[in-house]
């Protein structure tokens, strides 16, 4: 199975993928992926070769980094990394002689060895995967297979065991909480628009994922996208809805894809339409997609986009469970919640319980991403220590700097320095220290990254996203932006670090939506947690990391420059003068501060303040 | 040359129409049947915000403001090319503002201006496409993505596309894509200098 998911699409697995195809149907051993040849492979350990070979696409294994991933079944291998040119040689070696291509395996570098199977690296090695556990061995645009690995028969059960208030209750014991980043309490929410009364209501699967930094539920749309239509359906079922809508951001073309590709195949087998499964339940499933507008993973604005208008967010109550989508009750859940729910269905309250903390139970999937070694999707149980997601699942800093802050949970959510690593990853305990879960998105900063300068990188796009509707967040995310661009400018004061704490405060407390509201947290959590620097920025007119364009300043230090002319030949701005074997010197007045000499210099002599 | 220009429009508004057809002339389908005609035009003309409005049977202005609301859709004509480059928080952190400054030091852009005289390439910041574990990421017209990218990489990428453009950039192969737009192209020129169907 070779990945086909953003991140290996990028790194070019179509073409691993046809060179497979090519070479194995040279040799005559391929064969049409079908049920009844077991294409998953779990059941039987027998050679391969003697069934012949197939080849598929799978969804996103959640390994980004070591992209094009291709798994081979039943033995479980996991090749890494691998080119068109390697192809031959696992057709050669591993899919006709059944021997190991050592130098495509996953290589641990802390152990110095290689590994065979995917549970064996480290990366996987602490993960729980619930919602990603179909997620990379399935193909996701083939029905069959997901019905092989279990897919609907909880909502079979559902339809065939339990009445709404059976599974309403179900989901309350089980303690499922919303995972778009709230936690609002699912089993609740269902239970408010259960209650209402209408004629029609509206489920809503929210997969307008627009955290820069979080990508687990593009993963799941587009490596298990019948579990979220079965997830979709339990809630409908539930609350008493004929109509669901799943909405997708307009950046996730290939989610839209294999969505609308699941719900045709899911007609085609009765699972949605009329009486489904002989039940007295219709639902049935239209994809809408976004525009690209931040605000419309707020559920009131995503409603309004749903309809047809601007995206803007409305006062609640009402919530939409009483008064939502063209007025009748709705419930909207993140596509992570939904994709919980067969397993809930299967496995029971108790089971899901079992993992995580006591008020925050089950698993959660975040992003990892920025500047660790293994970039891609974890899933974890909830309370998992944060340092260990970090150093042991994500490999720790790249190119050996030293770590300085993790941020979580998107421009909603807050950074961390190295004190806080201890905190659990739960609701409460992030919440506690000015963080949130967010969609979890984590992302890893080292020393070369400047504080002032991301909060303002937040701020400028809780600036752009900011629908306008309300003057806290219109205005306030403006002025905030102002201060922090003087700031990193180096012409703040001690009166502009007042004036952004308070506003930030103020925008906390009076924007409308919850957007609004969490906008300030990137702002307020580096002012507390890197004070400091903010303090360098204003009063030493410096900036510690080096970024700030208008703080820094190049020199050469003479002892280490041997003057081999290389900077002086890479400035585009003719700033670095000096002789041929002598230390050479930058002209500030002409130095645009590109970085290049520090980049090309092999001797480190460039210093920069 | 005036009958043509008004054949160019029927043209144009026969497509629109087909496309708000097929959205039901539901108000609901709104950002679809926009998102549809930028796929046909690479940009929402104006005369066609208020055809549509009128299809609706709603005012101009809540086109309008649907459509300048979204960051998807867009008043001005795009490039044959559109290039994004990514700066969510991941690509940030892994300096994508390099490569910014080289696509706008390679198409000649200046601050301010997205989309180059010849409507061959656009720029566009993205704020997130979720391909994060490839930070920093650049894609080409949506199928063509690009991974933990450098400078220079993404030089030898622009380059491969300039190149491509100078050998076979002509009015005809832009025709291949799409029917409506060239004709709005060269109209644009037509009205900028008279001799537009010359300057590629």
């Amino acid at each position: 199975m070779v990945c086909a998911g953003t991140g290996c699409l990028a790194n070019g697995s179509l073409k691993v993928y046809e060179k497979l195809r090519e070479l194995v149907s040279e040799k005559g051993l391929l064969i049409d992926l079908d049920m009844t040849q077991d294409a998953c492979g779990e059941a039987h350990s027998g050679e391969s070769t003697a069934y012949g070979i197939g080849i598929a696409k799978s969804g996103c294994h959640g390994f980004c980094q070591m992209g094009p991933l291709v798994r081979i079944e039943p033995q479980g291998i996991l090749y890494v990394s691998v080119k068109p040119e390697d192809v031959e040689e696992i057709v050669e070696e591993t899919l006709i002689k059944g021997r190991i291509v050592t130098h495509l395996l996953y290589h641990d570098s802390s152990q110095g060895t290689a590994v065979k199977t995917e549970d064996s690296i480290p990366f996987y090695k602490r993960q729980y995967r619930v919602v990603l556990a179909n997620c990379g061995r399935i193909n996701p645009e083939d029905i069959r297979e997901a019905i092989a690995m279990g897919g609907y028969y909880a909502i079979a059960k559902v339809l065939d065991e339990m009445t709404p208030d059976q599974v309403i209750e179900l989901v309350n014991a089980s303690g499922l909480r919303g995972r778009g980043g709230a936690g609002f309490p699912t089993g609740r929410k269902w239970g408010f628009a259960q209650g209402a009364k209408s004629c029609r209501k509206y489920v809503i699967c929210n997969g307008d994922e627009g955290d820069p930094g979080a990508f687990m539920d593009r993963s799941v749309m587009e490596g298990d996208p019948h579990k979220i239509i079965e997830g979709l359906m339990i809630a409908a079922y539930a609350v008493g809805a004929d109509e669901g809508f799943i909405y997708v951001r307009a950046e996730y073309p290939v989610a839209v894809t294999r969505l609308k590709k699941a719900i045709k195949e899911a007609r085609e087998y009765g699972l949605l339409g009329r009486n489904i499964l002989g039940s007295d339940f219709s639902f049935d499933i239209t994809v809408k997609e976004g525009a690209g507008a931040f605000v419309c993973g707020e559920e009131t604005a995503l409603i309004s986009s749903i309809e047809g208008r601007r995206g803007m967010p409305n006062p609640r109550p009402p919530y939409p469970a009483a008064k939502g989508l063209f007025g009748k009750p709705t419930i909207i859940n993140n596509v992570e919640t939904l994709a919980n729910l067969p397993s809930i269905v299967l496995k029971g309250d108790s089971w899901f319980k079992s993992h995580g903390t006591e008020t925050s139970p089950g698993t959660k999937t975040f992003a990892l991403a920025g500047q660790v070694v293994n970039t891609g999707l974890v899933e974890v149980p909830m309370g998992f220590p944060l340092r260990d997601l970090v150093f042991e699942v994500g490999g720790g800093t790249r190119t050996g700097r030293r770590f300085k802050a993790v941020q979580i949970g998107g421009p909603s959510g807050g950074c961390l320095a190295e004190d806080q690593l201890g905190v659990a990853l739960d609701y409460e305990s992030l919440r506690k220290v000015g963080a949130m879960v967010g969609s979890g998105g984590i992302v890893v900063m080292d020393e070369d990254t400047c504080m002032v300068e991301v909060a303002r990188f937040f701020m400028q796009f809780a600036q752009n996203e900011s629908c306008g509707k309300c003057v806290p967040c219109r205005e306030g995310t403006k002025q905030m932006l102002a201060l922090l661009t003087k700031i990193t400018n180096g012409e703040g004061t001690k009166e502009d670090l007042e004036l952004l704490e308070e506003l930030a405060l103020a925008v906390k407390d009076g924007a409308l939506c919850g957007l609004g509201k969490t906008a300030p947290n990137p702002v307020l959590t580096t002012l507390k947690y890197f004070r400091s620097e903010y303090e360098a920025h204003v009063f030493e007119k410096r900036c510690p990391a080096g970024v700030c364009q208008a703080l820094k300043s190049y020199s050469i230090d003479p002892d280490k420059c041997r003057g081999c002319t290389v900077c002086q030949q890479a400035c585009p701005v003719g700033a670095i003068s000096g002789e041929r074997k002598r230390p050479h010197s930058i002209d500030a007045a002409k130095c645009i501060k590109c970085n290049t000499c520090v980049e090309k210099c092999r001797f480190g002599a460039i210093i920069k303040e | 040359m005036g009958k043509e220009i008004e054949q160019v429009f029927q043209r144009k508004f026969d497509k629109v129409n087909s496309i708000v057809d097929k959205h039901e002339r539901k108000v609901s389908n709104l950002i679809a049947i926009l998102q549809e005609i930028q796929t046909e035009y690479r940009y929402l003309p104006e005369e066609v915000l208020t055809y549509v409005a009128t299809a609706l049977g709603i005012p101009p202005a809540t086109v309008y403001g649907v459509a300048t609301f979204y960051t998807q859709f867009s008043m001005k004509p795009k490039g044959k090319y559109i290039i994004k480059v990514c700066d969510g928080t991941a690509c940030h952190v892994r300096h994508s503002e390099k490569l910014r400054y080289l696509v706008r030091e390679k198409l000649g852009l200046d601050d301010g201006k997205d989309t180059t005289d010849d409507l061959r390439f656009t720029l566009e910041t993205v704020s997130c496409i979720g391909a994060c574990g490839l930070a920093p990421v650049v894609t080409v017209n949506d199928d063509e993505v690009y991974g933990q990218m450098t400078p220079e990489a993404l030089a030898i990428v622009l380059d491969q596309l300039i190149s491509e453009e100078h050998l076979d950039g002509s009015i005809e192969e832009k025709g291949e894509k799409t029917d409506g737009f060239p004709a709005e192209n060269e109209q644009a020129h037509e009205s900028d200098d008279g001799k537009g169907r010359q300057r590629c």
